[in-house]
């Protein structure tokens, strides 16, 4: 790094995280966007929003979620130590849960009646549902159709909570397409509408929002770690979609001397051209309003995406992380959907744990790292898990459930 | 080339009449058709044509554009071609203004310096970008002004005073007041509120620049009532959807095309 800088500090007050981020949106949105930055520094940071914001998390989503030693897959391993922090823990199964409750909180207080949001896999749509079953609010999901297809019970789940889901029919029917749809909801009902984006990605200031409520994770980890091994992680490792939950657990050590590893969907693998992984192999564009690495063919159309997780299958990643990348702060990798199965397998067999195949691309990383590595403790975020992706497992392996 | 459009909208005023200002997405049912179509428009009194740059995720867009786009992405069109198709179309014509109206990404990709170049040396006038709002867009801007080209910007019904202010200080040809909290195509609603953000544009702007209405025009009786207090009047969808309807019958899409179009320059 050229210049000693708080990494902490960023977004700047434009919301640019130097050349990335920033707020590329139409002009009806950049009002809404001003309201929003605002009462998210006025409401979301005073004593009391903390306080109610801490013991929801505490008595309804049930953090702090444990770091678990995973002593015989670590042995299994080699000579490294493998330690996960449990996400998949918190209620509805991953850490979306986090945001989508802060924000809703925060909605709440604004005055907003209705809350809408995007999903791929359905995580962030069911934790959505869940905050705005528990808080009394109305919710639409958009879901791209081939997304409704592959994670139908979280469809399901969704309904069940309340929420209504609209099938999203253009472009490329999955995430990015989802998240149009409710940008063009959002502009046409700002009123009344609060939009809970549900990764670090979008306009300023929802990559730093989420990331804020997200940091739990982080925050926690941190302090677990040091009160019950006296030291910090060497490696910190985690999945990269848009990089919400990898963002929560990297930004409290930014400034510490912790390695940061962010993994993405490399698909078919990545000399293919079929995935996932703007990080690893695109380049810095104007995508869901922000400046960040994307994935685009010569003429700047955005391309199609391919990972065996929904959650992942997305061409765009939020631009704080496109920033550290620049910065060589945190390193970006891929791992392919083979090896992710690899390590989806491995770890609910030797652990009796069950990731979310998207969790299972940073495992499948991590596996690696602990085989080469000696006497390293590798800290993985287990971001969510695997129960909604049984059906694509078992349809993989033909089995009929 | 200087921009033709604020000669345009000065002219029009002294007649008394108000600038028509048309959308189309470049490449829907093909480049060819699309050129047809800047033609025909030309010729049925739209004074400023708006040639839409195919985008894989408009996000501002209504079903209707959002199809069009669609089918010029099936078309491979790129923001070169929609370039060239200017070009093809400055052979016949000097007169009509033209205005690129898209999203970033592709102009991000070609480079700004290489795109406001490109403009420059086709005889285009001006540009759009949907999602760069003034904070976003201060290098495309000043590249802009440098060659003369109109930078236009849109107001909103959510636009604040104060920002009304620094939008008409950033623009040049015109300012692009959308009338609706929505995306294109939208119904329009509450004409006394079009009509009030209209005379603060007008109020905050330093520069007297013109301003004109779109999203939710679409017929002549809607271009009438709008240009009443508007200084322009833009309609997109109506079009699009026109042309679409008959793509596979060229001399009917003319024919229509020719008759809505004339109307609605009549109503104006």
């Amino acid at each position: 790094m050229k210049n000693k800088i708080n990494l902490k500090d960023y977004p700047d007050r434009s919301g640019h995280f130097d050349i990335f981020g920033g707020v590329y949106v139409s002009e009806t949105l950049i009002h809404p966007l001003k309201e929003l930055f605002s009462a998210y520094k006025s409401i979301a940071t005073s004593a009391s929003f903390r306080k109610i914001l801490k013991a929801e998390l505490r008595d309804y989503v049930g953090r702090p979620t444990p770091i678990y030693y995973a002593e015989a897959l670590s042995k299994y391993l080699g000579k490294s130590h493998i330690y996960l922090k449990r996400e998949d823990l918190n209620h509805t199964g991953a850490h979306k849960i986090n945001n989508a409750l802060g924000q809703a909180l925060l909605a709440k207080k604004m005055g907003k009646t209705r809350i809408i949001a995007e999903t791929g896999a359905g995580q962030h749509g069911v934790a959505t549902a869940t905050a705005c079953a528990r808080l009394n609010l109305k919710c639409v999901v958009y879901m791209g159709e081939q997304d409704i297809q592959r994670q139908s019970v979280n469809v399901y789940r969704m309904k069940l909570l309340g929420a209504e889901v609209v099938s999203v029919n253009s472009g490329t029917k999955t995430l990015k397409d989802a998240l149009n749809e409710a940008l063009r909801d959002w502009v046409t009902n700002v009123d009344d509408t609060h939009y809970i984006i549900g990764s670090v990605a979008g306009p300023h200031p929802y990559p730093m929002i989420v990331r804020d409520f997200q940091s739990v994770i982080g925050h926690e980890a941190r302090a677990q770690f040091k009160r019950d091994y006296k030291c910090l992680p060497d490696y910190l490792i985690a999945c990269v979609g848009g990089g919400s939950n990898a963002i929560g657990l990297f930004h409290p050590f930014l400034n510490d001397d912790v390695k940061i590893i962010g993994v993405e969907a490399g698909g078919s693998g990545i000399k293919t051209g079929k995935h996932a992984a703007p990080l690893s192999a695109g380049t810095p564009g104007v995508l869901h309003g922000n400046k960040t690495y994307i994935m685009e063919d010569k003429n700047g159309q955005i391309k199609n995406t391919h990972s065996i997780s929904a959650g992942l299958d997305y061409p765009g990643v939020g631009p704080e992380h496109s920033w550290l990348k620049d910065l060589n702060r945190v390193e970006y990798t891929s791992v392919t959907d083979k090896e992710a199965l690899d390590a989806f397998f491995t770890l609910t067999q030797k652990e009796g744990i069950i990731p979310a195949l998207e969790t299972a691309h940073a495992l499948a990383y991590a596996f690696e790292l602990a085989k080469k590595s000696k006497h390293k403790k590798l800290l993985i975020n287990l971001s969510g898990r695997g129960d909604k992706d049984i059906d694509t497992i078992a349809k993989l392996k033909n089995i009929k459930l | 080339m200087t921009s033709r459009i604020p000669s345009i909208f000065r002219e029009n005023a002294k007649k008394n009449k108000k600038t028509f200002i048309s959308y189309l997405v470049c490449g829907d049912p093909s480049k060819n058709d699309t050129l047809t179509a800047m033609k025909i428009m030309a010729d049925s009194g739209v004074d400023v044509i708006e040639l839409g740059i195919p985008f894989t995720d408009p996000i501002a867009d209504g079903p209707v554009i959002q199809k069009s786009i669609d089918r010029a992405l099936k078309n491979n069109v790129s923001l070169k071609d929609v370039i060239s198709v200017v070009e093809k179309f400055r052979k016949t014509n000097k007169k009509t203004a033209v205005v690129l109206m898209g999203y970033m990404n592709p102009v991000h990709k070609m480079g700004v310096e290489k795109f406001t170049k490109s403009i420059n040396k086709n005889d285009i006038d001006g540009v759009l970008i949907v999602d760069s709002p003034p904070e976003e867009s201060i290098d495309l801007n000043s590249s802009l002004k440098k060659y003369n080209k109109s930078h236009i910007y849109l107001a909103s019904p959510t636009t604040t005073n104060q920002r009304m202010r620094s939008i008409t200080q950033m623009s040049s040809g015109y300012v692009y007041y959308v009338t609706v909290k929505g995306i294109t195509g939208s119904k329009l609603t509450d004409i006394s509120t079009i009509k009030k953000n209209v005379a603060k544009i007008k109020k905050y702007s330093k520069n007297n620049i013109p301003v004109a209405v779109g999203f939710g025009i679409k017929d002549s009786k809607s271009a009438k009532q709008m240009s009443k207090f508007s200084d322009g009047i833009i309609i997109g969808s109506s079009i699009v959807e026109l042309i679409h309807k008959h793509s596979n019958n060229k001399n009917v899409m003319k024919k229509n095309l020719t008759s809505y179009l004339s109307s609605i320059s009549r109503a104006i």
